[in-house]
């Protein structure tokens, strides 16, 4: 599998930052934003994201009303949620909401690896159903 | 049980002694005074009473002998009249006509006699040999020559036995005699003597001299006092009978008295009767009363004792009741206070948190490169990063416990056992890391179910027992863990003979972040989250200890589903 490729969104300019030089070294190819506003905008730059790692409180959009924007825009990409609320209720609104994990801050960096990991697997194999789909009307087409 | 401040007894013991000495006089000057009064009047009413009485029996007495000394006179008298005086000088007469007195009045009269003016008996009938006797020199002989009729004193005479002589003047051919008797003194005497009341009233008769002219019955201590002694004392009342107290030498026995003159006030007549057996029935009402007074005021005493007693108990009680609700209030207080601050400041703690464990991860990162490997301080450094990041994530797990005050249950309401998780929680127990501990179970099988949220409800017994092993783990002991129906509650009780917890702790054993645990064993919120979850179920838990004797937790579970979970339950 190749790397991930992964948006980490979080006002925490300095949080994101090492997060993303940390996430580098374990063989994840990161870009970040520092806003809701600015994540969206760099996934529409970025369609090929595999994973959104989303913090939920941020000043503006929360991470709660871009996770409804993702999926309401028909993006492939799976998203963590990543806050400092460490409730079940929140994780569990949120994964109503689509996303397809959640994790607490401080959190350990390899159970995030793990998750983006796992995440880009669902989100690829995902994607392959997509294209396998899209391969068989493109070949029904065009079959005599 | 949390102990009573010691001014709070103190002044519990000085409102119980005032109270108590107030409602004493209140209800003692009332009884005292009215029972009193009845007893003065009854005193008064019974004085008068038996006086009257007495004054009856004494006057009729009285008015007796007197008859009955005039009786004799006129006898005499009838006797002289109905006779001629040469009669009288015939002994054989004489003896005829005694004969017949004696027959008609029983044998008062002892004898007769004429006697001349020159004091010589001239004629005699009787059973002395006093014939030609001598009175000339005899005292009552030169009183009676000179009254028509005369009755003398009592005296012993001739005949050396006490009697007395009642004469009767009469003139013939210039001479006078007198016609006189010897009353027997056994008749006249009874007329006093039978004047007897108990055992101490007797009367008899003195004369002006204070001789006794009867036989007194029952001679208390009158022999010291006169004739004009009774008068003096006495008070005059109604028939001209003198009423009066005596006493003896010593003055510790008393004596009431009634006189009544008698025999032209020669004589009185003096009933007398020791003032104790007079008045006893009005003593023994006193006693009887007084003894009633005593045992009402003592039960009265013993009443209000036991009733301040048990106000006093009473208002410690809900003295006690209102601190506990004022604590528990104040703790749901400060807890909404930090769950409301909680909510609001744990992504707030949490994400610099996150910065710094995330900075040392990344530092850790760093120091796996080549360059770094050979630094001599590698390992305290990683050492230190690894204790940043032991530490975020102690303060991670702070936050969320912190959170527990805002956030509402996770798991659902529903109807559970409360004995089957008790069961379930004693088994998972750390039990087994503690020695001498033993953990006994006394449940209600019969009580209800309850609802909560199992995983809450477990949480809070968990913390429970744990506190408790805590505890015991140096000493060792038990903890008894109990369950019953308490009205519209099942009350589960977790109690540990431990060594309790000090009074200045209790108030603040809710409290988030109270601990007692040394730095690391313990971060104060087990107990704050164990409150805040019995609160949303609306229930309650209090916290009994006494130093050396054990803690006991009460946590009482409504049977009633309360609002919050309803409606906690419907928007899940």
């Amino acid at each position: 599998m190749t790397a991930p490729f992964i948006l980490l969104v979080d006002d925490e300019v300095s949080f994101v930052e090492t997060m993303a030089k940390r996430l580098a070294t374990r063989n994840i190819d990161t870009i970040t934003a520092f806003s809701a506003e600015e994540g969206l905008e760099k996934l529409k730059k970025n369609q090929n994201l595999d994973v959104i790692v989303l913090d939920v409180k941020m000043p503006g959009m929360d991470g709660i009303e871009m996770l409804k924007r993702i999926k309401a825009g028909f993006f492939r990409t799976e998203v963590i949620m990543l806050t400092g609320h460490a409730t079940i209720e929140l994780g569990i609104n949120g994964m109503k909401l689509g996303a397809y994990d959640f994790l607490t801050k401080p959190c350990d960096i390899e159970e995030l690896v793990s998750k983006v990991e796992e995440a880009t697997k669902k989100k690829r194999a995902h994607d392959e159903k997509i294209e396998d789909a899209e391969r068989k009307k493109l070949l029904l087409k065009y079959e005599p | 049980m949390v102990e009573e401040r010691p001014s709070k007894k103190l002044y519990h013991r000085h409102f119980t002694r005032n109270m108590v000495l107030f409602v004493i006089v209140v209800s003692f000057v009332p009884m005292l005074l009215v029972s009193g009064l009845l007893l003065y009047e009854y005193s008064i009413s019974y004085h008068e009473k038996l006086y009257a009485h007495l004054k009856e029996v004494v006057h009729r007495h009285a008015q007796d002998i007197d008859s009955f000394l005039n009786e004799r006179l006129n006898n005499l008298q009838f006797l002289l009249d109905s006779c001629q005086n040469e009669n009288l000088h015939d002994e054989s007469i004489l003896q005829e006509k005694l004969f017949q007195l004696q027959q008609k009045y029983d044998g008062v009269f002892e004898d007769l006699g004429l006697i001349n003016e020159q004091g010589v008996q001239e004629a005699y009938a009787g059973r002395f040999s006093l014939e030609k006797a001598e009175y000339s020199d005899a005292k009552w002989f030169q009183e009676a020559r000179e009254k028509p009729y005369y009755i003398s004193d009592v005296f012993l005479g001739l005949r050396s036995r006490p009697h007395f002589i009642v004469s009767v003047k009469s003139f013939h051919q210039g001479r006078y005699f007198l016609l006189r008797s010897t009353i027997n003194f056994e008749a006249f005497n009874s007329l006093a003597e039978n004047l007897r009341i108990g055992k101490t009233g007797s009367a008899y008769i003195l004369n002006r001299n204070g001789d006794f002219q009867t036989k007194p019955h029952y001679d208390m201590f009158s022999s010291n006092k006169s004739y004009m002694d009774f008068i003096k004392a006495g008070k005059k009342a109604k028939h001209g009978i003198y009423i009066g107290e005596i006493q003896d030498a010593s003055g510790s026995e008393k004596a009431i008295y009634l006189a009544a003159l008698l025999k032209n006030e020669d004589w009185i007549l003096v009933y007398q009767q020791e003032k104790k057996e007079a008045f006893s029935d009005l003593i023994s009402t006193q006693i009887v009363a007084a003894v009633i007074l005593l045992f009402g005021a003592l039960l009265i005493v013993i009443m209000n004792v036991l009733l301040f007693h048990k106000v006093i108990n009473h208002i410690t009680e809900v003295d006690r009741e209102k601190e506990m609700m004022n604590r528990q209030i104040i703790e749901t207080g400060k807890l909404a206070s930090v769950g409301r601050l909680a909510a609001g400041t744990a992504h707030e703690i949490n994400n610099p948190v996150a910065i710094m464990v995330q900075e040392a991860g990344w530092i850790d990162d760093l120091l796996k490169e080549e360059e770094f490997r050979e630094g001599k301080n590698l390992k305290e450094i990683e050492r230190a990063l690894k204790q940043i990041e032991n530490q975020g994530k102690r303060c991670k797990e702070i936050t969320h416990k912190l959170l527990s005050f805002a956030r509402t249950s996770d798991t659902p309401i529903q109807n559970l056992q409360i004995n089957e998780i008790i069961k379930e929680v004693v088994a998972i127990s750390d039990k087994t890391s503690y020695t001498g501990i033993s953990i006994n179970t006394y449940l209600d099988e019969t009580i209800p179910s309850i609802y909560g949220s199992q995983t809450e409800i477990q949480q809070v017994l968990l913390n429970l027992i744990n506190n408790a092993l805590y505890a015991l783990k140096k000493d060792g002991g038990k903890i008894d863990i109990s369950t019953r129906l308490a009205g519209r509650h099942v009350l589960v009780s977790v109690e540990d003979d431990g060594p309790g917890i000090p009074e200045a702790n209790l108030d603040r054993i809710f409290d988030p972040f109270f601990t007692t645990k040394p730095v690391g064993e313990g971060n104060g919120l087990g107990l704050s989250i164990c409150f805040g979850i019995i609160q949303r179920m609306g229930g309650e838990i209090k916290v009994h200890s006494t130093i050396d004797v054990g803690t006991r937790f009460d946590i009482r579970f409504p049977l009633k589903k309360p609002m919050a979970l309803k409606s906690e339950n419907l928007s899940a």
